[in-house]
């Protein structure tokens, strides 16, 4: 496999210039609000600037390949190394993160949540953001554990200080489920260290040795990473966690988890637990499967049990990885693709869903589906973004959800050889089923909350609030927003450009399953 | 009798000095006599002089340590290999050496404002710390014993400091009477084993195992009431009884000193005696470690959870902390692995000791604001002191183990020798350490719940004085746990395992 060792430089500045920003940061005066908030700005559009470069600079004729691949000593005396990468994978969700990053900045600029301090809140956005951008890129499991960790501190602090009524139970329940994940992972990971020969932590080694491995010895190993993975991810039954940190979370960190954190998990999947362990996989795939098929039509049911509307599209979020899961479970290169493209069109979609959420609370001070109604009355543009959202989060062909769910349904159809083949179509007429269910709860939403008269509670023009209770979108949301939008409706309509980058990267992920 | 004295007088040849070996415990003793004489002739405005005399003459005895350390010559044995000077000696001089330039940092404000006479206090300190940089050396029962008493006799004083407050005076009870019970145990399986080997030097105990071909009844009492007495000294359940009632009772910089540098002496003991002495006797000490890792670790944390005072929730951490240490030592008697084990309790005291010093250097500056020992005080500590409350949160993520923070490496380590090991028992060790990591999270968190999250109680917003001296401890403590937990290496270079164990085998 040929590196190309071009601008290797590139990957890191990307990921480490967030922190250099939290240093700026630190030495701003806390009560100089307009220069804190220039700050992550400007970082934040620097970091993405970065990420186009990157992008320019991406062979898209070489996606299967490790790109930019740096390997430095890091931790000699346990053979890890600071050793990284971008290939056609890693890319989508790499990139993500850093938009995704600076839409929530730019978001916040107009809406801090409460108690405050912007000083700590983006300091803690950017801390977040280097590590979801490391671990995607990442190519050894030690860097890759560390970058994993870094997000669970500034996320619990995100959720506990800036949620809702009841953040402290539910940024705890966020911290301990996902750690109890990463100490088995870790685990698993050094048993697999060990197994291997005690040679290197890199992925592409072990990726070369894993498949050696007795099978029950794989079977094992895949069972820590599983938890560590299926937690984030979150899979039933290890889901619980999520709505309750999604319903507290600040708008800003709703977004960020759902668009990007709870991709960590399913990315864990794809590029080390089923390439290195592919017996494993094969063996764990039907599980999996019925997994995510439980977690499709369970969390279907939660959103149509649901009173909350960001607690439904928590709910809606199990659905939706379950679907993401399923076409990973496969093991079939069109599966996995489409689970990939389902990866990046949830983390759109979910995270413009959780964005209008956020606004609809800021300006109705409730998400009680029961108390709004006649959002489109009050608020056109709102109104007719929430419906465009719920439209791409049902499945929508034209839009960036459809070619992450219908794939993946279609995949299982023909699982890879080896695997129980009446049992995968068994799960694809449930998972076709919990489409059905997934138009239901989303129309059902919308039509509660977008259509008919404003309740009379909130049926003044809202000069009996506050003076800007019921302004339309505003200039700061049309920025974060618009970019979004657009990305659905591109993904939607020319899905190829994704497909393109992901499908060979999937290909080389699977190259163990075909000899 | 005299003239038999006179007779063995005349054979007596005066041993070999390597003075430069023993460099850093000759500045510690005469800096201690100083100490004291200075104490005499300063009337009592002058007094601050002795803190830092007291720091003076640890940073004099570092710079031994640090010659020593850049000499790549070998290893330096005395009195017949009683008295080694290697690479594992040398790091854990320089860790006990730093960490109590720390405690003299945290203690200097703290013992001025005290009522209590000055100039003892920094001899007791000094005698303690010179106690533990015997220990690192000590290669013979009678050494380890006498330095176990020359570092444990001041602290039990230490403890007792405030001699007005009842509870000092509980601490000092509890912690003098259970270390001297510990003490008697151990002599009595030192006496043991001197009768199974003839011997009290460590090399000649483990010898006389593979001599007699195997072991006997007598030796395995023997080790096992030694490790009895070191469980005392690192607080193991079920010794651990009197580690939160004098840690509670206790100075705070005392508590600060007995959690870490008291404590790694007793490791530094244990590992020795271990991998010295007993290698042979792996059957009869690894299930014995992996007992009391288990318990330690488990006990430790569970109790800590229903703490609501932070100095006992402190000392419960510590108590499990101490669990993690041990993790290794339940593989250590295999011979592949005993390398890695070795490196993974050196590392983990290196990450343990800054880590925990940090965090009680925040507990002083918070406490002298808060005049409470209550997890509910620093409540808001966040809104009105956010340094600190940032500090306080690397330190205890640092302790929860959360990359990329200091602690994370030392668990790292642990849990890699065990998995190294390949056996079941490893395995379970590891995945029960995987749950206990966990699990400490919940209490570690509740500090942090507290800072971050909770009220001001009584909405008071001023300000945390923080004297320059705890200042620079906390700089220093900080620094440690970020960089050994970004950089990894600067630790396990000193942990390095082939300049360790060169001289251990000998």
């Amino acid at each position: 496999m040929e590196m190309l060792r071009d601008h290797n430089w590139m990957l890191s500045v990307g990921t480490f210039l967030p922190l250099l920003g939290v240093l700026l940061l630190l030495v701003v005066p806390k009560a100089n609000e307009q220069l804190i908030k220039k700050v992550a700005l400007l970082t934040s559009i620097a970091t993405v600037a970065v990420g186009v470069w990157t992008l320019f600079r991406f062979d898209f004729g070489n996606a299967g390949t490790m790109q930019f691949v740096d390997e430095k000593t890091w931790i000699p005396l346990i053979k890890s190394s600071y050793y990284i990468g971008l290939d056609g994978i890693s890319l989508p969700l790499y990139f993500l993160s850093m938009v995704i990053t600076l839409l929530v900045v730019i978001y916040s600029l107009d809406h801090i949540p409460s108690p405050g301090n912007p000083k700590a809140f983006f300091s803690l956005m950017l801390v977040l953001q280097t590590g979801m951008a490391g671990t995607f890129i990442a190519q050894d499991l030690i860097l890759f554990f560390v970058f994993f960790e870094l997000v669970l501190l500034p996320m619990y602090f995100m959720i506990g200080v800036w949620g809702g009524e009841n953040r402290q139970y539910a940024s705890l329940k966020f911290f301990l489920y996902t750690m109890f994940g990463s100490a088995l992972m870790l685990v698993a990971f050094l048993a697999l260290f060990f197994k291997t020969g005690a040679e290197s932590f890199a992925i592409p080694y072990l990726v070369e040795n894993g498949g050696a491995l007795a099978k029950n010895v794989q079977v094992w190993i895949f069972a820590g990473m599983f938890i560590g993975f299926a937690v984030k991810v979150p899979m039933f039954p290890f889901h619980t966690w999520l709505p309750d940190a999604h319903t507290q979370a600040p708008t800003q960190g709703s977004v960020i988890l759902a668009a990007i954190l709870l991709k960590l998990g399913t990315y864990g999947f794809v590029r080390i637990a089923i390439p290195v362990l592919p017996e494993a996989a094969k063996a764990w795939a039907p599980y999996i499967g019925a997994l995510a098929v439980i977690g499709i039509i369970y969390g279907a049911l939660g959103c149509l049990a649901q009173t909350d509307m960001k607690r439904l599209i928590a709910f809606s979020s199990v659905a939706h990885m379950g679907f993401v899961m399923l076409g990973i479970s496969t093991l079939t290169s069109f599966g996995m693709t489409a689970a990939m493209f389902g990866m990046v069109a949830h983390g759109l979609i979910t995270g413009m869903l959780f964005f209008v959420a956020g606004s609809v609370k800021e300006r109705y001070h409730t998400l009680e589906i029961a108390r709004l109604g006649g959002i489109l009355k009050q608020m056109p543009h709102l109104g007719w973004i929430l419906g465009f959202s719920c439209m791409a989060s049902l499945g929508l062909p034209g839009l960036a959800g459809f070619w992450g769910e219908f794939p993946a349904i279609l995949s299982a159809y023909s699982p890879a050889a080896g695997l129980n083949e009446t049992a995968f179509r068994v799960y694809m007429v449930i998972a076709a089923l919990g489409t059905v269910l997934a138009a239901a709860y989303l129309l059902w939403l919308f039509q509660r909350v977008a259509f008919g008269e404003p309740k009379p509670e909130f049926a003044g023009d809202g000069h009996g609030h506050d003076d800007h209770a019921f302004h339309d979108v505003n200039k700061f949301e049309w920025f974060a927003w618009t970019p979004l939008l657009i990305a659905i409706l591109v993904f939607g309509v020319v899905p190829n450009l994704m497909f393109k980058v992901l499908d060979p990267a999937v290909q080389v992920v699977l190259t163990g399953f075909k000899g | 009798m005299i003239h038999s004295v006179f007779a063995a007088a005349t054979e007596w040849v005066s041993p070999q000095i390597d003075y430069h070996a023993l460099a850093p415990e000759i500045i510690l003793a005469a800096g201690l006599c100083i100490v004291l004489l200075a104490d005499l002739f300063l009337d009592e405005s002058r007094k601050w002089i002795l803190s830092s005399l007291a720091g003076f003459t640890l940073l004099g005895a570092m710079l031994p340590v640090l010659t020593l350390g850049l000499d790549e010559s070998s290893v330096r044995s005395m009195f017949d290999g009683r008295y080694v000077i290697d690479e594992f000696s040398i790091v854990m001089k320089a860790m006990f050496l730093i960490a109590g330039y720390v405690v003299v940092l945290l203690s200097t404000k703290h013992v001025e404002e005290d009522e209590y006479w000055q100039g003892e206090y920094w001899f007791l300190l000094l005698s303690s710390i010179l106690g533990m940089v015997m220990m690192t050396s000590s290669r013979d029962l009678i050494s380890i014993f006498v330095a176990l008493e020359f570092l444990s006799i001041p602290a039990y004083m230490l403890a007792a400091w405030r001699k007005r407050d009842i509870k000092s005076n509980e601490a000092g009870m509890k912690y003098f009477l259970l270390g001297v019970f510990a003490s008697a145990v151990m002599l009595y399986g030192m006496s043991l084993l001197f009768g199974a080997a003839n011997s009290t030097l460590l090399v000649d105990l483990g010898k006389s195992i593979t001599a007699t071909g195997g072991l006997s009844a007598l030796h395995a009492l023997g080790i096992v009431l030694v490790i009895v007495g070191f469980a005392f000294k690192v607080s193991a359940v079920p010794f651990h009884s009197w580690a939160p009632d004098t840690y509670e009772g206790a100075p705070s910089p005392i508590t600060a000193f007995l959690s870490v540098a008291s404590k790694a002496a007793g490791f530094v003991a244990l590992l020795t005696l271990l991998l010295v002495a007993f290698p042979q006797a792996s059957g009869v000490w690894q299930p014995f470690m992996w007992v009391l890792s288990a318990l330690t670790m488990t006990v430790g944390n569970v109790i800590a959870l229903r703490q609501t005072n932070i100095v006992r929730m402190m000392a419960y951490s510590s108590i499990s902390q101490g669990g993690f240490v041990l993790m290794p030592l339940a593989v250590a008697g295999m011979t592949e692995v005993s390398a890695s084990a070795l490196r993974s309790v050196v590392v983990y005291m290196l990450v343990y000791a800054a880590t925990n010093l940090g965090m009680f250097a925040v507990i002083i500056a918070v406490s002298r604001k808060t005049r409470s020992g209550e997890i509910s005080s620093w409540g808001g500590l966040f809104s009105y002191a956010p340094g600190l409350a940032v500090l306080a949160t690397i330190f205890l993520a640092s302790l929860a183990g959360i990359p990329p923070l200091g602690g994370w490496i030392g668990k790292f380590t642990a849990f890699q020798s065990l998995l190294s090991s390949g056996t079941g028992w490893g395995y379970a060790l590891a995945l029960i350490g995987a749950v206990n990591s966990v699990i400490a999270f919940g209490y570690y968190g509740t500090i942090m719940r507290e800072m971050w999250m909770k009220p001001v109680p009584d909405g008071d917003n001023t300000r945390v004085g923080i004297p320059g001296s705890l200042s620079l401890a906390l700089a220093m403590t900080v620094v440690a746990t970020l960089v050994l937990g970004v950089l990894p290496g600067v630790a396990t270079h000193f942990g390095d395992i082939a300049r360790i164990t060169g001289a251990f085998g000998g």
